[in-house]
């Protein structure tokens, strides 16, 4: 048997999960808002165009649509990273790693490969998202909390896609 | 300016949670899509099942608004399809990679970038889908009670328990 709990400072999954799932039932209860994330991600590419190029984004009708401007989501977005930098720098665990060490072992420590697989996927992943109509967050979390169908649907597909992906890129290759 | 701040509140404890979990790691992700540690799903589905209970209580008395996706199985599936592609490669979620750079793993940022330019392209593609893609098999706002006609409680049932009889197998299995 491999040692896995070996991580300082860890968690139970569930008794963590089932604590996010409260977090979730006040958010909702106090400001009548559910998690999801990618839409921030269409702010933050407004809000960057609007540097660039702020005629080509005023007529944008998506961008008309999800205004470029901070709201509710993108700061929890933000807030995410803060909470985990709290977490993570206070239980020790804290690692500034640039591949991750599953990567590294099929593909090689270079960064650059890395980096760029990991951009590459990004762009796929948002555009995927956008079109689905959210993320894990809104269609996995907030969907299937509220037992919606699009989220059911949307969330079995993040997987297929997910495992399809993986197959081909690990291909047996390690373990 | 209140909501912001909630937003940045809510975030941090749910940012706080991902990483005592370990879910915002790439191993993680990837480790569940390979079929060797299911961490991320024991995380998300008790999150769903505290969520789904607790939120249905309290729309039973009015005291929550339901806000979720409305059905397009086009979209819902091509879209999941493709996110769960990118996934694949990038291994973070667009909620939890910022949890991942908080905790040092900064990789995720080429991820981060990759989802912002991803959002773009996809509000500059927005107006030939909406001529095009958009929209094919629309059923509107539908919930898996609805759907199968029964009421939502028993729905909530039965998917607690297959959720529980999952965690059962996971830890039997040592996954």
């Amino acid at each position: 048997m491999e040692l896995k709990n070996t991580d300082a400072g860890s968690w139970s999954p569930y008794i963590a999960g089932g604590l996010s799932g409260l977090v979730i039932i006040v958010s909702v209860l106090w400001t009548g808002q559910f998690f999801g994330a990618s839409t921030s991600f269409v702010r933050s590419a407004g809000m960057l165009g609007k540097v660039t190029g702020p005629e080509r984004v005023r007529h944008l009708e998506y961008f008309i649509r999800y205004l470029p401007q901070i709201d509710w989501q993108l700061m929890f977005v933000i807030g995410i990273f803060v909470g985990s930098l709290i977490a993570s720098v206070w239980s020790g665990s804290f690692k500034w790693q640039g591949v991750p060490d599953m990567w590294a072992e099929r593909f090689g420590t270079s960064p650059v490969k890395r980096g760029l697989v990991a951009f590459i996927g990004g762009i796929i992943a948002m555009f995927g998202a956008r079109l689905a109509g959210g993320c894990p967050s809104g269609h996995g979390l907030s969907g299937m909390i509220q037992l919606a169908v699009s989220g059911l649907i949307a969330m079995i597909f993040f997987f297929v896609g997910g495992i399809i992906m993986t197959r081909l890129i690990y291909c047996g290759g390690n373990k | 300016m209140q909501m912001l701040i909630m937003g940045l509140l809510t975030g941090i404890f749910f940012g706080f949670l991902l990483q005592k979990a370990r879910v915002v790691r790439y191993d993680k992700q990837i480790g569940a899509l390979r079929f060797q540690d299911m961490t991320i799903i024991k995380f998300m589905m008790s999150a769903i099942i505290v969520g789904m209970v607790g939120i249905h209580f309290f729309e039973v008395f009015g005291l929550v608004q339901l806000m979720y996706k409305p059905v397009v199985i086009g979209e819902n599936i091509a879209g999941g399809m493709i996110f769960g592609l990118g996934w694949g490669l990038l291994g973070y979620c667009p909620g939890t990679q910022g949890g991942a750079l908080g905790e040092g793993r900064w990789d995720a940022l080429w991820g981060i970038l990759g989802m912002v330019v991803g959002a773009g392209l996809y509000a500059e593609t927005y107006p030939f889908l909406m001529q095009r893609v958009l929209g094919w098999g629309y059923f509107g706002l539908l919930t898996i009670p609805e759907l199968i006609g029964v009421n939502q409680w028993l729905v909530i049932l039965v998917f607690t328990s297959g959720v529980i009889a999952l965690f059962f197998w996971f830890e039997k299995k040592g996954l």
